[in-house]
């Protein structure tokens, strides 16, 4: 194979450090490797949870008020805490802390060529402040009355006052812990574009760096832009329910709508937040299997920031039969389905990246093309939800959960896991099994269109959220049968799920060792030497050795041909390993170290080759 | 943070009536009091950094207990405010307007808490260490400075 050879264009500049003692290497870590483990470690966690209250509020969906086998029957009480935990869990603490946290974390230094984040105890900080925030989440089950209950959106009057949900501790720690978590995560997000501000390696420019890197410090910017108001409205909504001040309370000046401005001014880009990084893991892993470079770089860039602007001026589509101003669906609908102008043009650009590409279907692939698929399903329903005539039919059915779980449940788990499979070799050292894969990938696909593509049916039925019992609704009844198909796709996909933890349990333990650039990829991350073993990783990265890109074989983005043997041939075929920078040719850098990076220096470089042959462009035509 | 409150604020004045009734009953001169103490304690903390870069251990202690006497006043000031105003009977519950004055100053009276902290730290430091710290500390010092540039219009004025 061409991976051994791949190890010899690697520079040889390791590091070591003096060991450090256990407590710094795999808890006090300021790594960012290991904090990204760490951030996927609790990911994880907190997706067990999650996925189990779905699972409880699939059955008490499907078979009412009958006891939950392990649980007890549930009632209209405690089914608001399933559905409000659920929700709060699976964005804030699996979305967030496995796809910005870990894939953020664990892949912009390495990929822009830097040793570590910019302010590595920041980094620490923000992760720990993160485990306390899910502490507190933790915490909330236990106490008396139970924990949050009133939506994961909170809205008040609900959200208010105590006696309205029967929930007081529960509702302040929810608070508390959004309020931490959001902490955590704005000083991850300083961290994010921080470094690939200013520790980008030299050459690296601004449209080199690879687009997940991209995807990432737009969503930490649309983070740090949206967040505040929600802070301002959750402190506000505490001290409504702490000191009693009237800022949602209607009968004393106050106004309930407030907290949904605030919320979805926050709660679209955050959608983005959630959704660019996976959308980043795919545009990174379709060009490797698909022996391609990446459709259209700059414009997908473009569209990023597009669409992240546009997030701001979105809000008001949560809200069309909300009670405001019924003159401002219009703009708002018109700039939700402008919304959909870059992402459409993001989903093209895939598609023609997978256009007459060597497309292998190793499991990484066989993810991200899941969620194109399921997105483009995801976004096509968007359309509906986002222009108000349609939308007030609709809104609060079961449509809108089919249509939110299409967009944000692929980028999840379909992004999210194409991400998981394609750098696990990377973190941890190991391969994964492709045929435990590719069985947990087809599994999941079915189970997910099982469970989620009939609410858009029983949705269109009139079917609304957060119902605990739908039998009581005699227009209801003769859908029941609906409810049954997804409980039970529910619990056949939490099951398929065990499959995955079986496959990383075991490829930790026996798995193959991975090569140093098992995909035959052709990003930075990869050129550097691999973690010898599982959590192997010090504080000695030797990462961010080579700033290599493929340069395009004459006759622009055709098949490649079979790799030729020959000094200087890169692991894809054909193509070669270009120093990106033109570093070694630079006296400032030349052979030394500057930034904190190093630069080796690589021979078959030229750096007088024009920008776009050097960068992942297609030739123009 | 104070971005949306200060919206949510405007929102809500530009939409009630009877917002001057309220806000008269908060004193204009303990305010303008206070707006210029925290005035005079960023010109302080900018002497403090001149001191710091001068490495003048003396000055930069004395400018940063300015400072930090400054911020001291201010939250003392502001809590005989309260005193009075709770006496009266308008507490955070009495209306909108109360709503809105004791979360905006409250918060603010914490990030000055956290500001004569930070700069209390620098002054047991006892030795001028780097410079840039000093200015960090400042340049805290004068974004809470600037809050409260906007709350006392917005809350002793309207």
């Amino acid at each position: 194979m061409n991976q051994a050879r791949a190890g010899t264009i690697t520079a040889e500049a390791v590091e070591h450090h003096a060991a450090r003692g256990f407590w710094r290497t795999y808890v006090f870590s300021t790594d960012h490797k290991m904090i990204a483990k760490q951030y996927l470690t609790l990911g994880l966690a907190w997706t067990f949870v999650g996925g189990l209250l779905a699972a409880v509020m699939r059955w008490q969906l499907a078979w009412p008020d009958t006891a939950v086998p392990g649980w007890g029957e549930i009632g209209p009480e405690v089914y608001n805490m399933l559905v409000t935990m659920h929700g709060t869990i699976m964005v804030f603490f699996v979305a967030m802390p496995i796809l910005l946290g870990a894939f953020g974390n664990f892949l912009i230094p390495l990929m822009i060529g830097a040793r570590d984040m910019a302010f590595p105890r920041l980094n620490m900080l923000s992760v720990w402040t993160f485990a306390l925030a899910s502490l507190v989440l933790f915490v909330s089950f236990f106490v008396p009355g139970g924990a949050a209950s009133a939506g994961w959106t909170g809205y008040p009057p609900l959200s208010a006052r105590p006696a309205y949900t029967g929930v007081n501790w529960g509702l302040n720690l929810w608070i508390l812990a959004q309020a931490l978590e959001f902490a955590a995560f704005l000083m991850g997000g300083v961290n994010y574009l921080t470094t690939a501000i200013i520790l980008r390696a030299p050459g690296m420019t601004f449209l080199r760096v690879p687009m997940v890197v991209w995807q990432q410090i737009t969503a930490a910017a649309l983070f740090l832009l949206s967040v505040g108001p929600l802070i301002a409205g959750a402190v506000m909504l505490l001290l409504d329910r702490t000191i009693g001040t009237s800022f949602y309370a209607p009968e004393v000046g106050g106004d309930p709508l407030l907290w949904q401005h605030l919320f979805w001014f926050f709660g679209h880009p955050e959608v983005y937040v959630v959704l660019l990084p996976a959308l980043g893991a795919v545009l990174e892993v379709l060009p490797v299997f698909s022996r391609k470079p990446l459709f259209g770089y700059r414009w997908i860039v473009g569209a990023t920031i597009v669409a992240g602007g546009l997030s701001f001026i979105v809000w008001a589509h949560h809200m069309f039969i909300s009670g405001m101003d019924p003159r401002l669906a219009m703009p708002f609908s018109i700039t939700t389905i402008l919304i959909s102008v870059p992402f459409a043009y993001i989903v093209f650009a895939m598609i023609a990246t997978l256009w007459r590409g060597s497309i292998r279907f190793a499991t990484p692939m066989l993810f991200a093309l899941g969620f194109l698929a399921m997105f483009i399903m995801g976004g096509l329903t968007g359309i509906f939800n986002g222009s108000a005539p349609s939308d007030i039919y609709v809104s609060r059915t079961y449509f809108v959960v089919a249509h939110f779980h299409y967009t944000l449940f692929s980028a999840v788990f379909f992004g999210g896991f194409a991400g998981f499979y394609f750098w696990f070799p990377k973190m941890f050292g190991r391969m994964l099994s492709e045929p435990l894969g590719k069985l947990h990938f087809w599994l999941t696909l079915v189970f997910f269109n099982v469970t989620f593509f009939p609410l858009h049916h029983i949705g269109l039925a009139g079917m609304v959220r957060r119902i605990a019992n739908p039998l009581q609704y005699e227009a209801l009844v003769p859908y029941q049968w609906i409810n049954v198909v997804s409980t039970v796709g529910t619990f056949c996909m939490v099951a398929t799920q065990l499959v995955f933890a079986l496959n990383v349990v075991w490829s930790l333990v026996a798995g193959r060792r991975a090569p140093t650039n098992p995909w035959e990829a052709n990003t930075l991350e990869w050129a550097g030497p691999l973690a010898a073993a599982a959590l192997e990783l010090g504080p000695c990265a030797p990462d961010g050795l080579l700033r290599s890109v493929r340069v395009q074989p004459a006759g622009g983005p055709r098949r490649l041909p079979p790799a030729e043997p020959g000094p200087g041939a890169s692991p894809i075929g054909g193509a070669r390993y270009v120093d990106l920078c033109g570093s070694a040719r630079d006296p400032r850098y030349a052979g030394g170290e500057s930034r904190g990076v190093v630069v080796p220096r690589v021979g078959d470089h030229d750096v007088r080759r024009p920008y776009r042959e050097l960068h992942c462009l297609p030739p123009r035509q | 943070m104070f971005g949306g409150l200060i919206a949510s604020y405007i929102v809500f004045r530009l939409g009630s009536s009877g917002w001057h009734e309220a806000s008269a009953h908060v004193s204009v001169a303990l305010g303008a009091v206070n707006t210029l103490i925290l005035l005079t304690s960023s010109l302080t903390v900018v002497q403090a950094f001149a001191a710091a870069e001068r490495e003048n251990a003396p000055a930069l202690r004395l400018f940063l207990g300015l400072t930090i006497f400054g911020g001291l006043g201010f939250l003392g000031i502001k809590a005989i405010e309260y005193t009075t105003e709770i006496r009266a009977g308008f507490t955070p519950g009495a209306g909108i307007f109360w709503s809105f004055y004791y979360t905006m100053t409250g918060l603010h009276a914490l990030h000055v808490l956290a500001g004569i902290v930070l700069n209390a730290i620098l002054f047991l430091a006892a030795r001028v260490r780097t410079p840039r710290r000093v200015e960090l500390a400042g340049l805290y010092w004068h974004f809470v400075d600037v809050v409260w540039i906007f709350l006392f219009p917005l809350l002793y004025l309207s």
